[in-house]
């Protein structure tokens, strides 16, 4: 296990350096002159978009780009912002917001769509699983920026309970419930369905039967033998969802204004801000190197029969 | 992403007439007398505002977000007078001229910077002399280029051969001159935008860390930069400049997506809005009542064609653009598509700027199907009886694109798509490199608010913002005789005369001029905007709780 | 076959199948391969039934629209903007459901729109299964090396934020059809599929009679096509069938970005998007094209379910 895991971390090396290879070049090849589009509508004034370009290291040749971007990230360096503020700063501002928000999203998805999935599983085509699907199928075709807006004004302009967005400058937890309900909410639906689907197969399995012929009481063949053996996708699935919600959400965190890391990402890619998407990338890889590595691991808890090497 | 689609790229305050007009209640005069309660002048207000993108420094902030900021931080020798619009002065005492080329500019005395170092002659040249200068890298530094001795500070390539322009010199502490390269009857104008703002002794020892948290002289100094979440300004208690802040400071919040900001100012919780979004347009006067805003702005919205490209080449073409665009229906399209939070255009000045004239355009901004295809026919018909409309995605145009389409199919036929480019810098690249070829957005912001400005930097040829790629010899006879003038009300005047060859060429078909839809919370009152959209911060009360 | 074991095994955590297990035999003794088990299976189900007729239907709209409607969907007139109410006793007429913003027949886009929809929302989804699935199962089945390489390079591409590569792959297409956006959904789409199918090979592949069947020298490709497959493709099936929706929604994300489907195309998903605008006027406006995502997406995991249990044995 121990060298499974030295493994694993060593193979971080290669993938790291290749998504950071993918990144930059990608980054390079969207459209539109970042530099030239400092200016808005007007046109540039050609001697200081010249001036501008070489202060931000764009006037070489892509490669020499690419080698420069390597060498300072082996330092440290991330590079700037075209405002002139160090990636690391915003990386910093941002992952601790989007962090709080991808825990509460995710333990919500975790807990409440095992829960639903558990019991439509055992109650298989009773009145209980056909209104989960009813629920998931809602989930599924409102549209994010709807089901944000109905929350807005029944929670936080109706009723008042909330603010209706997050507040940047004096973040509380209850403004993140609403935020992390619409985002972990696509995904419950997910968890949801992978659960009963799991549940409902391997309910009719030999272990269930031996299990229950060994008269051991009901809530322990549940909970030790059938939801142990039913996590297997549902874990799948939690772990690449952690890892796509430490990416921040684009549309969630608009709606509700919280500058996080979909909120960063977004206006970098739209500036075309290489160094800062790079920047977010890498970290973000590294997240899903450690998610996957966990998921993995995770099976050989659930399941004795898979072993690692 | 709404930074530089919507953004308005000069944040110079400017009113006009019109200013005082869409206030509800709080409308009348400027006194703290009117609306509801006490008067807070303790209190402080939030503003719905985006990240700065650059460094505060005055002449390097081109988008809303860093310019409105700077604005309260900064003053410079004019500025407008928001109720009327007219050119006053603020650290200038006087600025005399007898050529339109050379003038000589007196300070008043008694200005400081919010350090408490005295603002002088000095601290205006060293100012314009380090923004013009091309290796300090301000986004505006061509903003000085009407002074003598800019080329040297900022050649076409290389290095600069001086630091100071031989333009600008200083007489004494409270004089300076200031010579052009030739004469400009609007320069006073110009001297309105931040960019001619002072900057203080402590500026030139570390700018980067000062654009961090700038020292300036308006009616605001500088508090705190959270980034990403806000910028927090206050009262500068020994400004003396002639509108001093009815309230203790202003907290510019960030706010990502507009629709956020407005639920936020719906339950009290923002207290002055940029712009109502779009999905919040239909009914934001009846959700804010005399609290909503609805006046004019200094910004018109046009299509332009591609005259460079093959099928738009043709001379003979003029007769198909003006039957385009008398197939468009600017009053429905404003009416219904656009939420009525735009005025249907029949020129292509704004209202507002000094020198604007009334339809202008005539018959061929008025929507007639019929002439429409008579004209188009006469003129040959659309090339490939096809057209593109080019525009950005991330500035809400599709909506009144795919409306002017269907207008223009439903009337002529002709088969009309919209042709949208994932942001603002995509869709700038292929017009600025004269890519398109057909149809595209374009919009003009005014710099300062004279037609001059909408007409010689659009449509003369050459200009940076021609886009269209037009070229009229009479045209430019006419603009050019029109910046000789010696007053800014004769250039005005003769420019008038340049704009009506526009009809008759027709390059680009103004579609409507912009209003600043907007409100505010329970919190203030007293809150107008000026010509630009932006709201008069100094003039905004906050009610006692 | 696998639908043996159960009926021979002995009740028992780690019985091993009997004789029986072995495909060779079990096919001599009863030739009905799995599909047409399962396919006899299938047509006495009503669910299946059910969610058959629905997407014959939403196939009949996206291959001949003009069968139900005679309103030409692109055709606005401002007059009838949102605010005109739907008139719902008018069947089949352009005002059944009410106008959008441009003035448009709600009804006639709604029929339209299916074909752009329902093309990427099958494509992508059968692109993404294949692709992923098969990544995700040689993956899970051989372990080691190739199961490194490949699982390294699905974190890899995993990494790259969607908005960055659909920007940077569908402005490589001169001119956007629903296929380019079909492309570049399955080349970013694929790595969930292969996460889910490599976790869910993993369990099975210690299953005993995958063991049984590899004692008695079946060969790789039938141990995974017969024995692993059928009893692995659960997870991937709910996956999948829930992400058509999410791609149809996804197609309009890209639209809305400007790097979608473009006019004169007509999908649910850009109407969703446009609707959303107007959602406090005229929330007919939404429900419509939303309603229809919906019923596509209920008529594919109605299908998936029942298919699913066709599919497995335990569950007979």
């Amino acid at each position: 296990m121990g060298r499974y895991v030295a493994r694993r971390l060593l193979q971080m090396i290669p993938v790291f350096l290749g998504t950071v290879t993918i990144i930059f070049f990608m980054t390079r090849m969207l459209p539109g002159d970042p530099a030239a589009a400092m200016w808005g509508d007007k046109a540039a004034d050609p001697a200081q978009l010249a001036a501008f370009k070489h202060q931000m290291g764009l006037d070489v040749s892509k490669w020499q780009q690419y080698l420069n971007y390597m060498g300072d990230l082996f330092t440290g360096d991330f590079g700037t912002t075209m405002g002139g503020r160090k990636v690391t700063d915003v990386i910093g501002e941002a992952f601790p917001v989007t962090i709080q928000l991808a825990l509460l999203a995710f333990a919500f998805e975790l807990v409440v769509g095992v829960a639903i999935g558990l019991f439509a599983g055992l109650r298989r085509g009773k009145a209980f699983d056909k209104s989960t699907l009813v629920l998931t199928l809602l989930l599924i075709s409102i549209p994010v920026p709807v089901l944000g807006f109905i929350f807005q004004n029944v929670f936080a302009i109706q009723l008042g309970w909330v603010k209706p967005t997050v507040q940047a400058q004096h973040m509380t937890f209850d403004q993140l419930i609403l935020p992390a309900v619409v985002l972990g909410s696509i995904s419950l639906a997910y968890v949801a369905r992978l659960t009963r689907t799991s549940i409902a197969e391997n309910l009719k399995a030999d272990y269930m039967r031996t299990a229950v012929a060994k008269g051991l009481p009901r809530r322990k063949v549940i909970g030790t033998h059938l939801l142990r053996n039913s996590m297997i996708p549902v874990v799948t699935f939690l772990g690449t969802d952690l890892g796509a919600l430490m990416g921040g959400a684009i549309v969630t965190e608009g709606i509700f204004n919280v500058q996080g890391v979909g909120n960063a990402l977004y206006h970098a890619i739209g500036r075309s801000e290489g160094a800062t998407v790079s920047g977010f990338v890498v970290v973000l890889v590294l997240v899903f190197l450690f998610a996957s590595l966990l998921v993995d691991l995770l099976y050989a808890v659930l399941d004795p029969r898979i072993r690692y090497a | 992403m709404r930074g530089a689609s919507q953004a308005k790229w000069v944040v110079a305050a400017v009113a006009v007439a019109l200013a005082a007009t869409a206030c509800g209640s709080n409308g009348g005069s400027s006194s703290g007398s009117n609306g509801g309660g006490a008067v807070n002048a303790q209190g402080t207000f939030s503003y719905q505002s985006t990240e700065p993108q650059n460094p505060l420094q005055p002449a390097n902030a081109m988008e809303v977000g860093g310019g409105r900021i700077i604005k309260t931080l900064f003053k410079g020798l004019v500025d407008y007078d928001p109720t009327n619009g007219e050119l006053r002065n603020q650290v200038a005492d006087k600025i005399e001229t007898t050529d339109a080329q050379n003038y000589t500019v007196t300070l008043k005395s008694g200005w400081t910077f919010h350090d408490g170092t005295p603002v002088t002659a000095k601290s205006f040249v060293d100012a314009w002399n380090w923004s013009a200068n091309v290796k300090n890298n301000q986004i505006n530094s061509d903003w000085f280029s009407d002074i003598q001795g800019y080329t040297d500070v900022h050649p076409d390539e290389g290095d600069p051969k001086a630091t100071t322009m031989s333009g600008l010199k200083v007489v004494d502490d409270t004089h300076f001159t200031i010579a052009l390269n030739g004469p400009v009857s609007y320069f006073e104008y110009k001297l309105g935008y931040t960019a001619f703002s002072p900057l203080p002794e402590v500026f030139f020892t570390d700018p980067a860390k000062y654009g961090q948290s700038p020292i300036g002289n308006g009616p605001y100094k500088f508090v705190s930069w959270e980034h990403n979440k806000a910028v927090t300004v206050a009262a500068y208690d020994k400004y003396a400049g002639v509108d001093k802040p009815k309230n203790a400071g202003i907290v510019f919040k960030n706010y990502s997506q507009a629709e956020g900001a407005y639920k936020d100012l719906v339950s009290d919780n923002l207290d002055v809005l940029d712009q109502v979004d779009p999905s919040d347009l239909a009914s934001y006067k009846s959700d804010l009542g005399d609290r909503a805003v609805d006046q004019a702005q200094g910004a018109i919205q046009s299509i332009s064609f591609s005259l460079y490209a093959d099928d738009w080449k043709p001379a003979n073409l003029s007769k198909v653009r003006q039957g385009l665009s008398m197939a468009i229906d600017r009053d429905t399209i404003t009416k219904t598509v656009l939420n009525g939070s735009r005025q249907p255009a029949n020129s292509w000045v704004a209202p507002g700027a000094m020198g604007y004239k009334d339809n202008t355009c005539g018959e061929y901004c008025t929507y007639n199907p019929e002439k429409a295809k008579q004209l188009i026919t006469e003129g040959g018909g659309v090339p490939g009886n096809k057209i593109t409309v080019l525009y950005n995605a991330d500035g809400g145009h599709k909506e009144w694109v795919d409306a002017v389409c269907n207008s223009i199919r439903q009337a002529t036929g002709v088969e009309c798509v919209g042709d949208p480019k994932p942001d603002f810098k995509s869709s700038r690249d292929l017009i600025k490199n004269k890519k398109v070829d057909g149809l595209m957005r374009t919009g003009w912001v005014q710099d300062y608010p004279l037609n001059a400005n909408f007409l010689r930097d659009v449509y003369g040829t050459g200009a940076a913002a021609n886009d269209a790629g037009y070229s009229s010899p009479e045209f430019d006879k006419l603009a050019a005789e029109a910046d000789k003038a010696t007053s800014v009300k004769d250039t005005a005047d003769l420019y008038q005369k340049a704009e009506e060859q526009l009809a008759k060429d027709m390059p680009a078909i103004p579609l409507w001029y912009y209003k600043t839809t907007a409100g505010y919370s329970n919190n203030v009152q007293n809150v107008k905007y000026d010509s630009f959209g932006d709201p008069v911060f100094t003039q905004v009360e906050v009610k006692q709780k | 076959m696998p639908d043996m074991i159960e009926k021979t095994a002995p009740a028992g955590e780690n019985a091993i199948p009997a004789q029986r297990g072995t495909a060779a035999e079990a096919k001599a003794e009863k030739p009905r391969s799995l599909g047409l088990d399962a396919w006899h299976d299938l047509r006495k189900r009503p669910v299946f039934v059910i969610s058959a007729v629905l997407i014959v239907l939403l196939v009949l709209f996206a291959i001949a629209p003009s069968l139900f409607t005679s309103v030409d969907p692109r055709a606005g007139d401002l007059r009838n903007h949102y605010l005109t109410k739907p008139n719902y006793l008018h069947f089949f007429q352009g005002d059944w459901f009410g106008y959008d913003g441009q003035g448009r027949s709600i009804y006639a886009r709604m029929i339209y729109g299916a074909r752009a929809s329902v093309v990427v929302g099958i494509c992508v989804t059968a692109g993404v299964t294949v692709l992923g699935g098969l990544l995700g199962m040689i993956a899970g089945y051989y372990g080691g090396w190739v199961d490194t390489i490949v699982s390294r390079f699905t974190d890899m591409v995993f990494g790259i934020p969607l908005l960055l590569g659909a920007l940077v792959i569908l402005n490589a297409f001169q001119v956007r059809t629903v296929w380019s956006v079909v492309f570049a959904l399955v080349v970013l789409g694929w790595t969930q599929m292969t996460r889910v199918m490599r976790g869910s090979v993993i369990t099975v592949k210690q299953s005993d009679y995958v063991t049984a069947a590899k004692a008695l020298g079946a060969g790789t490709g039938r141990i995974m096509f017969k024995h692993i497959l059928p009893n692995a493709i659960a997870p991937v099936i709910v996956v999948a069938t829930i992400a058509l929706g999410g791609y149809i929604a996804t197609e309009a994300t890209l639209s809305f970005l400007g790097i979608g489907l473009q006019d004169p195309t007509i999908s649910w998903g850009i109407d969703i998007n446009s609707a959303q605008k107007v959602i406090r006027q005229a929330p007919f406006a939404l429900f419509f094209p939303a309603g229809m995502l919906s019923v596509t997406v209920l008529a594919f995991i109605m299908l998936g379910d029942a298919v699913r249990d066709a599919l497995d044995p335990k569950l007979r």
